[in-house]
């Protein structure tokens, strides 16, 4: 298994206030915008791009976090079933602009969760996606509208994101598995 | 709102790693007995992200679609029952309930048969409440279905005692070192025996009161056996009230008077009900339970029953929280 940098904390940084400045570029400004982090590391990365937002602006955006294991399509499959934590979004979507954040996007099919479970609080005016890496291999018609890099993955690849909130450090690392090893591990 | 804060967050209360799902080993909910903390914080927590989705103006998820929850019940019940099918409603599975009083039972069909008609129907998770104590640990075996014990006789209550500590949780932060006194016929309730593991589980102070007649024989031996050294036993009410955290009354049921139990209903009401001048004895902001239902006058006065301190009606509201929890993390995952 041999492990490679992809980027490093300054490379994070980087890519979110470039994505920050996108955000507010796309929505001219930031009125009526609501940062929603998927649990666990969408929201530190959710609060940061709130921060860079609030200062480029000069007005305070309102971060959400939201869990999507009630809404999972996997869940009668799987043998350990993800532990539940609490939605929490400060504001009634409807009519916002909300900004769905995540740190991998991969088959798109969390993202489908995030929007049911979205939709069940309200009718927001529109919903966008921010991710901090998009490795490919979507399985459903979902596109981001943020990314901080691409990167072409094989699926028997892991990529494993540190955020230093939750894991004392910044970092993305690819992981590969050696040749020869189990390649049904996805 | 307010209350809702004190367990949320990532952090709990007591400052143990959060829960998670991989502390939790059951298939089944029989009892407390074989809880570890660990579970039943991942419970709590569970419940907590419940609870979001009730405060919804739509209060349905999609987690249990296509799953099928029976409720069989072999004894009268209003709130566990509605707040176990409300639940299963709100989780979008498929219900059915079974009053056994109505149902085949009358014309003969024993408890095995019925379990297998219903485990052929299809479903997932079976919900029972029976008059005999054990009876659910009889399910366990002759079906493949989860198993949720809803009240066995006087033995476990286990859904009521984990709402219990839901709430007192919520209003008071936390569970560990509290002093919570159970007031009232623990030999008949099955509430008092669920609350007693889940409360020293949890690290509370548990004292249980009651005149003799109303404890269960060999009590005190069976505190010393099992080694629960936070329990305590009173006969008067008043040491069981000094400096408590929460005081809970359990319902006197009237027809123990003709069974010899009690000398009086008037006698009981003078040394045990829970007046305001013996809940001054409690700590200031001490919350007054009970798992109804209430018999207003005798085991507690009206004005506690509907005054400040009493989280009564809150604890009928967190129990569809803490049965939706309870449905979440046993669908599915099966220990045999």
């Amino acid at each position: 298994m041999s492990e490679r940098t992809l980027m490093t904390p300054e490379d994070i940084q980087r890519a979110l206030v470039r994505v920050a400045h996108e955000i507010v570029e796309r929505n001219k400004g930031a009125r009526d915008l609501v940062l929603v982090g998927m649990q666990t590391r969408g929201v530190p990365i959710a609060k940061r791009l709130a921060a860079t937002i609030s200062d480029i602006e000069g007005i305070n955006v309102p971060v959400g976090s939201l869990d999507i294991s009630l809404y999972r399509d996997d869940l009668s499959s799987l043998s350990l079933k993800p532990t539940v934590h609490r939605t929490d979004i400060p504001v009634d979507v409807t009519n916002k602009q909300i900004v769905l954040v995540d740190d991998v996007f991969y088959t798109g099919r969390s993202i489908r969760a995030a929007m049911d479970a979205l939709i069940d609080l309200g009718r927001p005016q529109s919903i966008q996606l921010a991710v901090l890496v998009d490795r490919g291999h979507r399985e459903l018609p979902i596109r981001a509208d943020y990314v901080g890099k691409n990167t072409p993955t094989s699926k028997n690849e892991e990529i494993k994101v540190e955020i230093k909130e939750v894991d004392g450090a910044d970092k993305v690392v690819i992981v590969t598995p050696d040749k020869g090893a189990d390649n049904e591990s996805d | 709102m307010r209350a809702i804060e004190v367990s949320s967050g990532t952090g709990t209360p007591d400052m143990l790693p959060p829960p998670s799902m991989a502390a939790w080993k059951h298939g089944h909910v029989l009892d407390l007995d074989d809880f570890t903390r660990e579970e039943i914080e991942l419970v709590l927590e569970t419940a907590d992200a419940m609870a979001e989705v009730l405060t919804r103006e739509v209060k349905r998820v999609p987690t249990l679609r296509g799953k099928t929850v029976v409720t069989l019940f072999y004894e009268p019940s209003t709130r566990t029952r509605a707040s176990f099918e409300l639940a299963a409603k709100n989780l979008s599975a498929d219900t059915v309930s079974i009053d056994a009083s109505k149902s085949s039972v009358v014309k003969g069909e024993s408890l095995t048969d019925s379990l297998r008609t219903i485990q052929a129907l299809g479903a997932d998770i079976i919900v029972m409440r029976h008059s005999q104590s054990g009876a659910p640990y009889l399910a366990v075996h002759e079906v493949n279905s989860s198993i949720i014990n809803a009240g066995d006789g006087w033995h476990a209550h286990p859904s009521q005692a984990l709402l219990d500590l839901y709430t007192i949780r919520r209003n008071l932060g936390k569970l560990e070192k509290l002093k919570i006194a159970i007031v009232g016929d623990i030999m008949h309730s099955r509430v008092a025996r669920s609350d007693m593991w889940g409360m020293t589980a949890m690290g509370a102070k548990l004292v249980l009161c009651g005149p003799s007649t109303l404890l269960p024989r060999g009590l005190n031996g069976f505190i010393e056996n099992c080694r629960l050294s936070n329990v305590s036993v009173e006969n008067e009410i008043e040491p069981a009230l000094d400096n408590a955290d929460v005081v809970m009354l359990l319902r006197l049921q009237i027809e123990r008077q003709q069974s010899g139990l009690l000398p009086s209903l008037r006698e009981y009401i003078d040394k045990y009900q829970l007046t305001p001048q013996r809940l001054s004895l409690a700590k200031p902001h001490a919350l007054v339970m009970h798992p109804g239902p209430i018999n207003e006058g005798i085991e507690v006065s009206p004005e506690i029953a509907h005054g400040a301190q009493s989280v009564i009606e809150e604890q009928v509201a967190n129990g569809v929280a803490i049965r939706m929890a309870l449905l979440y993390l046993i669908a599915g995952g099966r220990s045999k």
